[in-house]
């Protein structure tokens, strides 16, 4: 111990040690690089957004000309933006419902311990943990027009003829499905995960208590256990609505927004106004619309951690 | 009788759920494999049953996609900013993450929340002024954009995950290391960090695998094909006008997938449990 102290005591401690050692100094130190990053990176961008979709920014004509909310105004009348917003709603309400039921329904699978059970889960979570955008490449072939393999089994079981085979991604109705379960497939194992950590941290007495009070499996399920992870449910619903809800990867590469728009969604056709075509002011606008549902989920996420702390 | 009837139809009808979701989710994963490995005599013709070969098994697409596409070049990129964006991630979020546990009391908690919510920020909001930037910087068409702006979602999630840690971490280690002589920055470069050195390996592999998984960011800001990420290499550059070498694609989204598919599985309570906040316990 004392050779390890000596020098620090032989040595005159500079001004610059004495600060470094107080604690709110170093916890401020400490944490700078990463708040000036997201300041910067995060933060300035945004502002920036907003100011680009009250402006006439475009990349052939990068002027910074103030116009106000007119932008807006010229958005919200454009029959495309109003069906890219519907359809907005409908990929992420769709797809989130799908997926919590079938996240539900794989967490009661995977409560029960069974031979091969790790195995089980190590499989049911690829479409989570997998790029999605090499899984939507694959799906993509799997609805391909031509060699779809859903077309061959189908025909194969004879459930329809060759020639009523239907064309996946070419057909308005069938592309926004194929959209919704593609996404729905990709956030299933999370909803599962999430499930399962939850019901696992239920505790056993509680489940013994009401046993012993007389409820029976769907009372323990519905008015027991799932109240109680509730909290954690409600994280992972969050979770899946903002990346749902903004997403472009799965559209952009199953459907590119088709056929004639059908499976456009917000953050598409902010892609392709604001960067495909130049028109960088139009794009911010109509990614801003974002905003709203950002808004919402943020606040039931403080919500959430508030009453995590009580 | 009757019970034992019932009993059976019962464990059939559970592990015909548990094949049914098995199959749901690995098929598609199947799918790549094997297409990957049909020759295209085989893999274009709709009368071939496509579930197995009908002719020889081939590694051909494997072959023309390391040696005649931008393959492996696609890989170096990942790795190169996967390994820059976890060296700038770990920087900040490092002694973000231990200032906010620690040192900085009750705005500390708030602050981490702040920084959490960035994560929720979705690049679909920021990609426009962010290629502005990216231009502006002179990085437009070069991977090194992504090594800018990767950090802007890593950086948050690892603060929060390591934040999380560092709470449950006990205060007495380093008060000992205080009252031994060790200064306050002492005591965490040479306690606080070997200590945590799980909860680091934690951040690296979830830092490397959000980098993967990215998409739109590169979208974006990456037209030329040298400089592309694999996973947007692999989904978008495969394709020759209208042609799609589907042999390929999937041989390429499988090798990438491998890699984040076993971090993901070694590591998934610990990433539940960050996201959450440590609610679950």
């Amino acid at each position: 111990m004392v050779d390890i102290a000596e020098p620090v005591a032989t040595r005159q401690p500079s001004r610059f040690r004495f600060i470094l050692d107080r604690r709110e100094v170093l916890g401020g130190l400490f944490v700078a690089p990463a708040i000036l990053y997201v300041l910067l990176l995060v933060g300035a961008p945004f502002l920036l957004a907003v100011y680009y979709s009250i402006s006439a920014y475009t990349i052939y004509d990068p002027s910074w000309r103030f116009v106000g909310l007119s932008n807006f105004r010229q958005i919200i009348q454009n029959p495309v933006f109003l069906g890219t917003l519907g359809n907005t709603f409908l990929f992420t309400f769709a797809s989130q419902l799908l997926g919590l039921i079938l996240g539900k329904f794989g967490a009661l699978l995977l409560l029960r311990p069974f031979p091969g059970r790790k195995i089980v889960r190590a499989v049911i979570i690829l479409p989570w943990a997998v790029p999605i955008a090499l899984a939507s490449v694959a799906w993509e072939w799997m609805f391909d027009s031509l060699y779809s393999v859903i077309n061959w089994t189908m025909i194969a079981l004879g459930i329809i003829d060759r020639s009523e085979a239907p064309n996946w991604l070419g057909n308005p109705h069938l592309a926004m499905l194929c959209v919704i379960v593609v996404n729905a497939w990709r956030f299933f194992p999370f909803a599962i995960v999430v499930f399962l950590a939850g019901i696992t941290s239920v505790p056993q007495d509680v489940i013994d208590a009401a046993t012993v009070d007389g409820a029976g499996f769907w009372r323990r399920n519905y008015q027991i256990i799932l109240p109680m992870i509730m909290p954690i449910v409600a994280v992972g619903l969050i979770f899946g609505i903002v990346f749902t809800f903004t997403d472009l990867s799965i559209v952009y590469l199953l459907t590119n927004g088709g056929p004639i728009n059908a499976t456009s969604v917000l953050g598409f056709q902010g892609f392709q106004v604001g960067i495909v075509s130049g028109d960088v002011s139009h794009g911010a606008a109509i990614s801003l619309f974002m905003l709203p549902v950002l808004f919402f989920v943020v606040i039931g996420m403080l919500r959430f951690i508030r009453r995590r702390e009580i | 009788m009757l019970r034992v009837i019932t009993n059976s139809l019962r464990e059939v009808s559970f592990y015909g759920a548990v094949a049914l979701f098995v199959v749901l989710t690995a098929f598609p994963f199947y799918w790549m494999l094997i297409t990957s490995l049909k020759s295209n005599p085989d893999l274009y013709n709709v009368t071939n049953i496509p579930f197995w070969f009908n002719e020889a098994p081939t590694l051909e697409h494997y072959r023309y996609l390391f040696e005649q596409t931008l393959f492996t070049r696609w890989l170096l990129n990942s790795l190169i900013v996967g390994l820059c964006v976890v060296a700038i991630t770990l920087a900040a979020a490092l002694p973000a993450g231990y200032s906010l546990a620690r040192m900085t009391g009750r705005s500390g908690e708030a602050l981490g929340i702040g920084i959490f919510l960035t994560y929720l920020v979705p690049p679909t909001l920021l990609f426009l002024p962010l290629s502005r930037i990216v231009a502006t910087l002179g990085l437009q068409n070069s991977m090194w954009s992504l090594v800018v702006v990767y950090p802007t979602f890593t950086i948050p999630f690892c603060t929060w995950l390591l934040m999380g840690f560092f709470k449950a971490m006990p205060v007495e280690i380093e008060e000992a290391a205080i009252v031994d002589g060790c200064s306050l920055f002492g005591a965490f470069v040479r306690m606080v960090i070997p200590l945590s050195l799980p909860a680091i390996l934690t951040a690296i592999i979830f830092t490397f695998t959000l980098t993967l998984q990215e998409f739109v960011y590169a979208l974006t800001f990456i037209s030329s094909s040298a400089q592309k990420p694999i996973t947007l290499g692999v989904a978008t550059d495969l394709v020759r006008g209208d042609i799609f070498f589907w042999g390929e694609i999937m041989a390429g989204a499988l090798i990438a997938s491998i890699p984040v598919a076993i971090a993901y599985n070694l590591f998934l309570d610990r990433f539940i449990s960050g996201i959450t906040g440590g609610a679950v316990k």
